[in-house]
């Protein structure tokens, strides 16, 4: 037994893999967990603006509402339509929820604690986010029903226009920290000026567009032209019930959080805290990091209850006649201070 | 070392064999997923052979967005199959003809790394030793290669010009909005508040032009 664990195997492979398994594990059930306090949260936050109580029966103050809602979803009947194409009709939810987790793989909660921190972090989250149009695009076509397709359709042009103006949004930031790797980026912005150090202040035009275009990217309210009740029923969900229904929900707020992880590790300067000196520092990075993603995601709620939906050629008008010309200017702007004013990394 | 190889193995297979699937599926968005999948394995590939940036604008440019554009044009086409495989002989010697040119490239670049090994190490722009590949192809694509990375450019700006002009079309019978003259309307402009005397009605009818 000694040997083996002195061989090659165990010490190069096996071990590796169980520890990155049960990180993977961990991030995962600690995310979920939390997914299903933050779409508790963000229906009361919706309640109270609308003075209603929200949740409120099942468990102490309706904490428990998720998981009775999780039970619920799981124990219905799924039903597949007789015309739907009926291998992809299913393979649609399980590409978002899937999708959605995995770009959580890069994403850095503290210092060090990632599950891979490779070079092209930023990338990849971004390869990920446009990828997530693929679910939603076959869940409208294989359920061979007018709604869906057409919520289909509008999400394939909503969601490509606005991953445009997010990508250069990011491309500013990357000029400024001159790095991909999501923890070297967070580590740049690490100044004695605390939370006045951090991008969102240079930046602010593209903090502001990054926060419409992740509303626009994840198909939330005002956007939410891809599941508009009043026009497409329920959009490309119509044909889903049960566990497949529950993946696509849980699929989109992992997207929306993982947006807000984002848009922390990019402006808010991450696991950093606010206040560069002793009590402040001495809380866990994790607790920040944690804290101002629930910042984020209470912004994007209060969108939710307090702006009317857009109407489909305005949101079209703003992602290509507004933000992509700003932050393509912006791109311009931010490369030539760096570089006329000194202030390019390295 | 177990591990590249299976992984190369697993990427590889699936690879090949959604390509096949592509040219063999009946359904076309079915061919279209696969595609997808041939482009998401070999982004896999070219991460295992550490070119992690090109994986990754792989997805982003091919998967993300052209592969959305086909499957978007390919959802809305009514494409009569039985009509497209007639002409299938007809384009074989075409399909035969490319097929030879990229097995002779391949053997060409396969044979000349197994007869003389060095010439590898002969590349124009080597990658230096100890940076990303990122800031690698950064640094040859501003410094040594920059006029074809701006003529690049430039073509890829004419065809977007030209795709623009070949479909724009302004109908004078089609109604548009100008947001800026809507946010430019005030309260006086839109209405017209008067008083109406008890039983006899507006002297005038109110007119639009007036209001404007």
């Amino acid at each position: 037994m000694a040997e083996f664990f002195a061989s090659a195997f165990w010490t190069g492979f096996l071990w590796p893999l169980i520890v990155m398994l049960a990180q993977s594990v961990l991030l995962l059930v600690v995310l979920l967990i939390a997914i299903a306090y933050i779409l508790l949260a963000d229906r009361k936050i919706w309640a109270a603006v609308q003075i209603r109580r929200g949740p409120n029966v099942v468990g102490p103050w309706g904490l428990l509402q998720s998981f009775a809602d999780l039970l619920k979803f799981v124990l219905k009947e799924p039903i597949i339509p007789a015309g739907a194409n009926k291998g992809v009709f299913l393979l649609a939810p399980l590409v978002t929820c899937v999708l959605a987790l995995a770009a959580w793989a890069v994403v850095p909660v503290n210092p060090n604690w990632v599950i891979a921190d490779i070079n092209v972090g930023v990338l990849y989250i971004f390869a990920i986010s446009s990828l997530s149009v693929y679910g939603i695009i076959m869940a409208g076509w294989a359920s061979n029903s007018k709604y869906p397709f057409l919520a289909a359709l509008r999400s394939a042009a909503q969601m490509v226009s606005y991953e445009v103006s997010i990508g250069f949004v990011i491309i500013t930031v990357l000029l400024c920290a001159g790095t991909l790797n999501l923890s070297q980026l967070v580590a740049a912005q690490d100044s004695k000026y605390g939370a006045l150090g951090w991008y969102w202040l240079p930046l602010f035009p593209m903090f502001v567009i990054f926060y419409v275009s992740a509303l626009a990217e994840t198909n939330r309210p005002p956007f939410d032209l891809v599941e508009a009740e009043s026009e497409l029923v329920a959009g490309f969900m119509v044909e889903y019930a049960s566990t497949p229904y529950l993946l696509f929900m849980l699929g989109e707020y992992v997207a929306i959080v993982t947006m807000c992880a984002l848009a922390t590790i990019l402006f808010m300067g991450g696991w950093l805290s606010p206040i560069p000196f002793a009590p402040f520092t001495w809380v866990p990075g994790i607790v920040w990091f944690a804290l101002k993603v629930l910042f984020f995601f209470f912004m994007i709620a209060m969108a939710k209850a307090i702006v009317p939906r857009y109407r489909y050629d305005q949101l079209m008008r703003l992602g290509w006649k507004v933000f992509l010309p700003m932050s393509l200017a912006m791109v311009v702007i931010v490369a030539a201070v760096l570089q006329f004013g000194g202030l390019a990394p390295k | 070392m177990i591990l590249p190889a299976l992984f190369f193995y697993l990427f590889a297979g699936i690879c090949v064999a959604s390509a096949v699937m592509v040219i063999a599926s009946r359904n076309p968005v079915h061919s279209v997923l696969f595609l997808i999948l041939a482009f998401v394995n070999a982004s896999g590939l070219f991460v295992l052979l550490g070119a992690e940036f090109l994986a990754m604008i792989l997805v982003v440019v091919y998967v993300g967005a052209v592969a959305v554009l086909f499957l978007f044009v390919i959802m809305m086409l009514d494409v009569d199959f039985a009509e497209l495989r007639q002409g299938f002989l007809e384009y074989l010697p075409f399909g035969l003809l490319i097929g030879a040119i990229f097995l002779a490239e391949l053997l060409l670049v396969a044979g000349g790394w197994v007869i003389n090994p060095a010439l590898v190490k002969t590349a124009v722009a080597p990658i230096p030793a100890g940076i990303t590949n990122t800031e690698a192809l950064g640094l040859v694509l501003y410094t040594r290669y920059i006029h074809y990375f701006q003529i690049s450019g430039i073509v890829l700006l004419v065809a977007m010009i030209g795709a623009i002009v070949l479909t724009l079309r302004h109908k004078p019978s089609v109604k548009r909005q100008d947001i800026n003259v809507q946010n430019a309307r005030t309260k006086a402009m839109a209405m017209d508040v008067r008083k109406v005397a008890v039983g006899q009605g507006l002297q005038e009818p109110p007119s639009r032009e007036a209001a404007e």
